[in-house]
């Protein structure tokens, strides 16, 4: 059924429609937009923010080097060394803006797509990879790097995100002035999980405690099969107006424009300002999955037309157009790339399936004296077999 | 009576173990809807609000999964959330937050992220409530790796118990049996050293026949020992006390000697707490029993119109019915 138009009812207010216009329209005017996909620096009259050459050129190294996870963990998919990979091809401006904005003490809480943020945030990409290998269910200390684990029901994390940003509350580490105490902390999600219930209780916990959250949902405008027009009536980021707190919409193919959004909603959330919505508008050009298929519900010309807004390209003509880059600098950058995926191919290689009693530790912190029996019993059991372990 | 010494209810005991719990750690918060003013539906938060501020004691918006879901990030962040479920049936809204990331966050955190959140809920019927205020979802619970899950029966209990399940570094589903709440007062003596929270107890010695219960239906369970001894069987009963894990070695010691083992529980029969204790017993006590475990619960239907609830939990006659039953193999 496809949908209907809104139109206007007496005594119901304005056309929605003209109010809002529709979710999946191509970014519209409320886009922000600091760098098109041209690779023309544009201004923000809200937004906009100087970027050092410095800065720019570790943007485009880290979107190259993310892009570069994300084949490789594809390519280890498909020669079985991992059971699955979670792409995030075309939305490494949305997840290294994002990243790059955050301070050491903010506190990311991902989906299992944030392979950019993890990067920003220091997560050695190999340990990425045990999830989707099947060799642990989250190889990282969220503690060490203030990157919480990939949450596989979607939605899960926004609570926990609004929760975790209550307790800075609580610690006093809200609106000091000091910037290396002050914290904010990020829920990621996406399109499809704006419709889940756990969102829309952590916008309003967040909203009602004015807690300093910043939710940033990358709209890739696909939930596996099902389009943004099936999730949402009006643009995402309106939807924060209803909920009392504000909602912008950034061009998440723009690295810049992202990191300067973002970076405004977390020093919002870290004045005690409360929570943010930000609605990094963007594609999903891979598959949901390594084990999805997109041709049998998009078409090839929707893709090819996002390949005209790819986030690195666009990064990279600004960088030579201004003269910020060489030859040398782009080549080694190509260098590093392939020493990193070959880094992650024989690590992914090389790491051991885990031992089968291990599956009996860390159910409780405190081991229940039943699991003990049962962890007992399974390993004589192990022991009767020839050439046990 | 002396100085150390008080009579109180089930929820003057949970007010207070609660009041301790916070005394003692800062980072213990409470949570939940209608607990700060109010006190809780229950008034089992009663008070507190005023003695620790809204900080510690937070009005939620009216969202289980809500609720549990921040637990989760309060917990992350160094605090021990103290939630409580209005009633039984209002859980279900917060199943996912608790089976999916509760019970499992520092298990697929190989033990790196603790979960110290207490979920309060008040169980059982018997209070003539509308639907979704009288149910019994221990077993779906005790069911989950990763979670803990006790019964509180009596007052004192509930000073202790609440207390041992805040300072546990693992989740605990506490679980009180609301028409307990107001019901028999009992003297709690807070010098005394309580036994450990995942223990059961003997709490009527006898040799015929074993009678396990825990929540409301220990009260029950007393009441038919002591008809069933004016019929000359000695029956001993056992407050369970803690469903997962379950203590067992009360269990089957008392089992041995008796040989002979009825269940009972609000909850309904089909594969609840009765079933499992059931299929243990019969594999630890095989040669000892006498006759099959019986249980004796609720029916396996919904919780029906409370004008009829009363045939729908096990009560004193059921219970002597099913004591009956096992001198019938």
């Amino acid at each position: 059924m496809t949908q209907q138009p809104m139109g206007e009812t007496p005594g119901f207010g304005p056309d929605l429609a003209e109010v809002f216009g529709p979710s999946q329209q191509d970014g519209g005017p409320e886009l922000v937009q600091l760098l098109t996909p041209e690779g023309e620096r544009v201004h923000h009259p809200e937004f906009d923010h100087d970027f050092t050459a410095e800065e720019l050129r570790g943007f485009y190294r880290d979107m190259v080097l993310t892009r570069r996870i994300d084949t490789e963990a594809t390519a280890l998919q498909r020669h079985g060394e991992l059971g699955i990979w979670a792409q995030l091809l075309g939305q490494e401006a949305a997840q290294i803006g994002a990243g790059r904005a955050l301070r050491p003490q903010d506190f990311v809480f991902p989906t299992y797509r944030e392979h950019g943020v993890a990067w920003c945030r220091g997560v050695d990409p190999l340990r990425l990879l045990g999830l989707f290998r099947g060799v642990d269910q989250g190889g990282w200390d969220p503690n060490a790097n203030n990157f919480g684990l990939y949450t596989i029901v979607i939605g899960a994390q926004t609570l926990h995100a609004t929760g975790y940003a209550m307790g800075v509350q609580r610690d006093g580490d809200v609106g000091t002035g000091d910037p290396d105490r002050d914290t904010a902390v990020v829920a990621h999600f996406g399109d499809g999980a704006s419709s889940q219930g756990d969102v829309n209780e952590a916008f309003i916990f967040a909203a009602s405690y004015n807690a300093p959250v910043v939710f940033f949902c990358q709209n890739n405008q696909w939930a596996i099969s099902e389009p943004i027009e099936r999730q949402s009536r009006i643009p995402l980021y309106q939807r924060a107006l209803g909920f009392g707190f504000p909602g912008v919409r950034v061009d998440g193919n723009d690295v810049l424009a992202t990191y300067a959004v973002t970076q405004a909603a977390l020093q919002r959330a870290r004045d005690g300002q409360g929570p943010t919505l930000v609605e990094a508008y963007t594609y999903r050009m891979g598959a949901h999955t390594t084990t999805d298929d997109p041709t049998r519900y998009r078409l090839s010309g929707d893709v090819e037309s996002w390949k005209l807004k790819d986030p690195i390209a666009r990064v990279e003509v600004y960088l030579r157009r201004n003269g910020l880059v060489d030859e040398q600098f782009l080549s080694d950058i190509q260098a590093e790339a392939a020493e990193l995926g070959h880094t992650l191919r024989e690590g992914c290689k090389a790491m051991p399936d885990p031992q089968p009693l291990s599956m009996f530790d860390h159910v409780y912190e405190e081991q229940t004296p039943e699991l003990q029996a049962q962890r007992d019993g399974y390993a004589a059991y192990l022991e009767t077999f020839e050439g046990a372990r | 009576m002396s100085d150390t010494t008080q009579k109180i209810t089930l929820a003057k005991g949970l007010n207070m173990g609660l009041r301790k719990a916070m005394e003692d750690d800062d980072k213990v918060l409470l949570m939940g809807e209608d607990v700060g003013k109010l006190g809780g539906v229950f008034r089992i938060t009663d008070g507190l609000q005023k003695d620790f501020g809204e900080d510690r004691v937070i009005d939620s918006p009216l969202a289980e999964s809500g609720i549990v879901g921040t637990a989760v990030g309060m917990a992350m962040r160094g605090y021990r959330p103290v939630v409580e479920i209005q009633f039984d049936g209002f859980v279900y809204p917060a199943y996912d937050q608790i089976v999916c990331q509760v019970a499992k966050i520092h298990y697929r955190s190989q033990g790196r992220v603790k979960m110290p959140i207490v979920i309060r809920i008040p169980f059982g019927g018997g209070i003539g409530a509308v639907e979704h205020h009288s149910e019994s979802p221990e077993a779906q619970f005790a069911h989950t790796p990763g979670l803990k899950v006790v019964a509180c029966s009596n007052p004192v209990d509930g000073y202790w118990m609440i207390q041992q399940a805040i300072a546990c570094d693992d989740p605990v589903i506490f679980l009180e049996p609301k028409r307990q709440y107001h019901a028999d007062k009992a003297t709690l003596d807070e010098t005394v050293t309580p036994e450990p929270l995942f223990t059961s107890r003997v709490v009527r010695e006898g040799s015929d026949l074993t009678l396990l219960a825990y929540g409301p239906m220990v009260k029950t369970a007393l009441k038919a020992a002591e008809a069933a001894a004016g019929e000359g069987r000695s029956i001993e009963v056992i407050d369970l006390r803690t469903l997962s894990p379950l203590d067992m070695a009360p269990v089957l010691e008392s089992v041995r000697r008796t040989g002979r083992a009825v269940v009972t529980h609000e909850a309904h029969v089909n594969l609840g707490m009765g079933a499992e204790l059931a299929a243990r017993i019969t594999e630890e006590c095989f040669y000892s029993l006498e006759a099959p475990v019986l249980r004796v619960g609720g029916f396996d239907t919904p919780y029906p119109a409370s004008r009829i609830e009363e045939d729908f939990l096990p009560d004193l006659d059921r219970v002597l019915d099913a004591v009956d039953r096992s001198w019938e193999f």
